[in-house]
């Protein structure tokens, strides 16, 4: 087959109808795409910026994608699923990235499913596992308006086209996730006297874990104010204090992660790591 | 017609996967037609989300489609810049969305999208009945470019393609 060919047409026309077993099946997200680093940007740095946020998004689209039957609601569970679904296109791309720039030559695949809990550099907010769905909304208001923020940044500036690219496609997908998730915060917030005590602990479990998210990309200007402001203005809807983000030692950008990473990973790889290269 | 006419109308031709009574020229995520010297044929498109699992579709339908139609060789690329807008929905693709109960979208926020929180949001045309009392049920429906509505008047469930 061709390299224009793939899983779909494949499946339609009967021919070899083999396909990846695991992973997307897909072609490189980037396809076509001129991929040259321009002149003057380190690879290493580029690298390592797109794989934090790709593992970022990787990791936050895995717990999104847990909501799935376990929703309070038909519609939110859509929600959910969908807004993983933008995160994970967004980290293919990112992580497609970071194997043409690294000089590995590394696919999506072969970052997504064959690294250990140590080499991945999402910050430890994402891994932390989806407790009540107060928490959930808490967390992904949080994580949102800070990556929109910093996407904004990218998409403005940075000098390599590709991830200018990726993060200006991005900013209007966060821009909605950003909404999704401060409507349930003041809905929750300002509802009653139950999940409101819920929406205040899930603001209190996630605090810790927020100043290491807003360290994790210092090659863009600090948008701890604008990503503040945005929380202030929704707590105040919500009838919520924003709790002290108090520096905790350690990143997930260095490779220290909780215990939650692991089993994520393990159940996310266990096909490709069982069956390598498989097919059906 | 040119031969490089051709391939261009066959590849405008291409329905989408997810809303199949619009081609991908009409949804506007078909970017570029080229032919070269050599008879080769590269099309351009762009994903509508990061995340559009209709992307590897899409490319399979055209390569599928200008094959048959007697092109040999044919390339599809991925444009990523300028990110898709829905203000790239051609009028006949709006119209033919309205024709099939989804609500076309409107006017596409430009720059940093201000976090609004309880304003009252622009009413969408119900495509049944055409009235404009709706209410949206939830900002994300089957697929990630649409949200879920309800008419009030009718009472009907519609889809509405969001503005982005």
């Amino acid at each position: 087959m061709r390299e224009d060919d793939h899983v779909y047409l494949s499946l339609a026309e009967a021919q070899d109808d083999s396909r990846w077993a695991f992973g997307t099946g897909f072609e490189d997200p980037l396809h076509g795409v001129d991929t040259t680093v321009p002149d003057g940007v380190d690879p290493a740095g580029l690298a390592a910026l797109c794989l934090g946020l790709g593992d970022d998004a990787l990791v936050s689209s895995q717990r999104l994608a847990e909501w799935c039957t376990r929703a309070p609601e038909l519609e939110e569970e859509v929600a959910l699923a969908n807004i993983g679904l933008d995160l994970l296109g967004q980290a293919r791309m990112l992580l497609t990235r970071v194997g043409q720039v690294d000089g590995t030559g590394r696919t999506e695949d072969d970052l997504a499913y064959q690294r250990e809990p140590e080499d991945y550099r999402n910050v430890r907010l994402v891994e932390l596992p989806n407790g009540d769905f107060a928490f959930s909304t808490a967390r992904l208001l949080v994580f949102s308006a800070h990556r929109l923020a910093v996407f904004e940044r990218l998409a403005g500036g940075h000098p390599d086209p590709v991830l200018r690219a990726v993060a200006a496609k991005g900013v209007k997908e966060l821009a909605y996730h950003r909404q999704y998730a401060a409507e349930w915060v003041v809905r929750l917030g300002d509802g009653t006297d139950e999940s409101h005590q819920r929406m205040r602990e899930g603001w209190e479990a996630i605090a810790p874990y927020v100043d290491e998210l807003f360290r994790a990309v210092p090659s863009v200007p600090d948008v701890r104010d604008e990503v503040g402001a945005v929380l202030a203005q929704v707590a105040e809807a919500a009838t919520l204090t924003v709790p002290e983000f108090a520096p905790m030692g350690g990143s997930g950008r260095d490779g220290v992660h909780t215990p939650c990473l692991a089993p994520l990973l393990f159940e996310m790889q266990s096909v490709a790591r069982a069956l390598p290269g498989a097919s059906w | 017609m040119s031969v490089s006419m051709r391939a261009r109308e066959v590849a405008e031709r291409v329905a989408d996967p997810e809303l199949p009574m619009l081609t991908l020229a009409d949804l506007g995520v078909l970017r570029d037609v080229e032919q070269a010297a050599d008879g080769s044929v590269t099309v351009a498109l762009t994903p509508t989300y990061s995340g559009c699992p209709a992307m590897a579709e899409m490319r399979a339908d055209v390569v599928r489609s200008l094959r048959e139609a007697g092109f040999a060789d044919v390339r599809v690329t991925t444009v990523l810049d300028p990110p898709w807008t829905s203000d790239w929905i051609s009028e006949a693709g709006r119209r033919k969305l309205a024709e099939y109960g989804v609500a076309p979208p409107g006017e596409a926020p430009r720059g940093p999208v201000p976090l609004v929180l309880g304003a009252v949001r622009r009413a969408v045309e119900c495509p049944r009945c055409g009235s404009g009392d709706t209410e949206e049920t939830s900002r994300f429906s089957s697929t990630a470019c649409k949200a879920l509505w309800r008419c009030r008047s009718c009472s009907e469930p519609f889809e509405h393609v969001k503005e982005i």
